[in-house]
């Protein structure tokens, strides 16, 4: 590099920032995925208007024809038997207007709702669920490390006790009291709007007890960054502690946030599953894809014949956890130097 | 050596206490009981006689007397089960999640840890590319979809492996495979980057220059350094699958710790739920005083310090 003050252009290209950029874009999984993950976001808004008004609107042709109650088994095709019946214009649906022909392609549920519209939504939901958590979960954990860091000595020795002893603790019974804890604050703050206050509670808590090893990890890179000469430095000039916090640690901090918070996004949307799973996640009408793939395992165990119910919800959920793992995975390589100067040596 | 083992237990003593603290709290935080639901009208009488019987009706009477009866491992009655005690039911229960346990952690390491090194030693070579998509789908595989899709193709499909249950060796390898897959990619994941970065540093680079057979420095030098934070996760991971996956567990209707625990929690039955917790805290701390053993005997640099 030039000695010079000033900053030539070719010399700006060289940043470390935009020096991670091109690294990042080299990355083809990533760049595939971050395309992936994007075109979802518009698809699931464009489509919104159609997810929710029509996720929840049963078909009792449908229903009567793959209720698991009836013992039949399955014949018609996901295509070809919907399609007549709605050319026929037989609908149970009150909602007015008649579902678009696009409400079969992924075949209808045991009480003949639209699969699609299903999924559709509950990939929204369970999107939005883990960003929400982990955007909770990123910001106690980076406050709670930089607390702990900074303050030091016995403040710090408590702060991270408290971190391990949650450590101990199985998330669920955290998950479990949080909600019941936060349930009847936030449904009366909701009003009727029970289901908006039940999945509100359930980032609140998957958010609440996944901060511990973002808190870690921050609590670990401020106390190295400390001793850095800069911050020394920054010290003898007479910058006051939070003005040094906020414009000399935390925008080198930024790397870990970004890998951390990506990587937690996929954490929280398999915790949900986990929960939905359980019994404990997003209650009845509303989907999530964990939900789905829930009802989906539910109902392949009863009859092999249903074997969308189990496989779309579940390709969806697959596909977004393995994009946003390489999303994660990708910026870790091209924001952590360490990590690529690792694999530069052999 | 032994002065450490005592002040690493002195420690696990203190969280255990500060666990059990910690539970007691959210557990009686926990609005409503079992006895007064919607569905169940019960004279005041019987309520505050059930009270009395489980307890109830005082929190710091109950506080001193659960943490008596655990000292003596008595965890008292249970709520929903009438003729079983909690410690009767953890007793039950908790031998099965160990087996399943130990079989998926040691199935992790097994798999794990050749990958990892493999895949290190070649780093973006075909081999490590592959690895890294298994790795990645065993992270993102939800356990319920990979036990699920087991279950159907071998149970159901090619009938070779029971449908569910516990009792036969039948009955394991399933579950077992299921529970391993997320902790196998860990580990192969941990001991990728161990090895990546062991194998830039310069006594591998000493010893290959001296002659030494490639395979012998990667295993003799490397991976033994390479391990190490594999082993700092295996103290957490193991206590939390031997405790359980509760997934898995529901999947294959196996009768281990999950299921109570979660029922436990849900029906608000308090003697259950502070009983796995603090069996789960019990095992997380010994399995962390194990590992940190065990490092003394990997890293030559901690035995020198004591």
């Amino acid at each position: 590099m030039s000695a010079r003050g000033g900053q030539p252009v070719e010399a700006r290209g060289r940043r470390p920032r935009s020096r991670a950029w091109r690294r990042f874009r080299g990355n083809r999984a990533a760049r595939v995925s971050g395309w992936f993950l994007a075109g979802a976001v518009v698809l699931l808004v464009v489509t919104l208007p159609f997810s929710w008004a029509w996720f929840n609107v049963q078909d009792v042709q449908h229903a009567i024809r793959a209720a698991p109650t009836t013992g039949q088994v399955v014949s018609y095709t996901v295509y070809e038997q919907p399609l007549r019946d709605h050319a026929a214009g037989r609908y149970a649906s009150a909602a007015g207007p008649v579902m678009h022909k696009a409400s079969a392609w992924f075949g209808y549920d045991n009480v003949g709702r639209s699969l699609l519209y299903r999924c559709l939504f509950g990939w929204l939901v369970s999107l939005s669920i883990g960003l929400a958590a982990a955007g909770l979960a990123v910001t106690i954990g980076v406050v709670w490390g930089t607390l702990a860091a900074m303050a030091g000595g016995r403040v710090d020795l408590v702060m991270m006790r408290i971190v391990d002893m949650l450590f101990g603790l199985p998330y669920i019974l955290l998950v479990i009291v949080l909600k019941t804890g936060l349930e009847t604050p936030l449904t009366r703050l909701f009003g009727d709007r029970a289901q908006a206050a039940n999945v509100v509670i359930l980032f609140l808590a998957i958010g609440g007890v996944s901060w511990l090893t973002m808190a870690r990890v921050i609590r670990g890179q401020v106390l190295s960054l400390r001793e850095q000469p800069f911050i020394e430095a920054a010290r003898a000039g007479g910058i006051g502690r939070f003005r040094i916090l906020w414009r000399h640690l935390l925008p080198n901090l930024i790397g870990p946030i970004v890998v951390y918070a990506t990587l937690a996004v996929p954490q929280a949307i398999l915790q949900e599953s986990f929960l939905s799973f359980l019994g404990i996640g997003v209650q009845a009408p509303i989907p999530s894809l964990g939900r789905l793939a829930a009802d989906g395992v539910a109902a392949v165990n009863t009859f092999v014949g249903f074997w969308w119910l189990i496989t779309f919800p579940c390709l969806i959920l697959v596909l977004t956890l393995l994009a946003l793992n390489f999303l994660g995975d990708g910026l870790r390589d091209a924001l952590d130097p360490k990590s690529s100067a690792a694999t530069m040596v052999s | 050596m032994s002065r450490r083992l005592l002040t690493r237990l002195g420690l696990g003593m203190a969280t255990l206490i500060c666990v059990y603290v910690v539970t007691f709290l959210l557990v009686i935080s926990a609005p409503g009981n079992p006895f007064e639901g919607a569905e169940r009208n019960m004279p005041p009488e019987v309520v505050r006689a059930l009270k009395a019987r489980y307890s109830m009706d005082s929190e710091l009477k109950y506080f001193f007397q659960f943490l008596w009866g655990a000292i003596r491992l008595d965890f008292g009655p249970s709520f929903q089960y009438h003729d079983w005690t909690c410690s009767q039911i953890i007793a039950d229960a908790l031998p099965v999640s160990a087996a399943l346990g130990f079989l998926a952690v040691g199935l992790a390491v097994l798999v794990g840890v050749p990958v990892g090194v493999l895949s290190a030693v070649k780093p973006n070579g075909w081999f490590d590319v592959t690895s890294l998509g298994f790795v990645l789908l065993g992270i993102s595989l939800p356990t319920f979809v990979t036990g699920s899709a087991l279950l159907i193709v071998f149970a159901v499909w090619l009938k070779v492996a029971p449908v569910g249950g516990w009792g036969r060796i039948a009955h394991l390898p399933l579950p077992a495979l299921t529970l391993s897959l997320p902790f196998a990619a860990y580990v192969a994941r941990l001991t990728r980057a161990g090895m990546l970065d062991v194998l830039g540093s310069e006594f591998i680079r000493t010893a290959l220059a001296k002659g030494l057979a490639p395979r012998t420095v990667v295993w003799k030098h490397a991976f033994k350094v390479a391990f190490l934070p594999v082993l700092s996760f295996l103290g957490p991971a193991a206590a939390q699958a031997m405790t359980g996956s509760f997934v898995v567990e529901k999947v294959f209707s196996i009768p281990g710790m999950g299921q109570h625990f979660v029922n436990g929690a849900l029906n608000l039955n308090r003697g259950l739920v502070m009983s796995t917790v603090l069996a789960y805290a019990t095992i997380l701390i010994v399995f962390n005083i194990v590992v940190d053993i065990l490092y003394t005997f990997v890293d030559p640099r901690i035995k020198e310090a004591t």
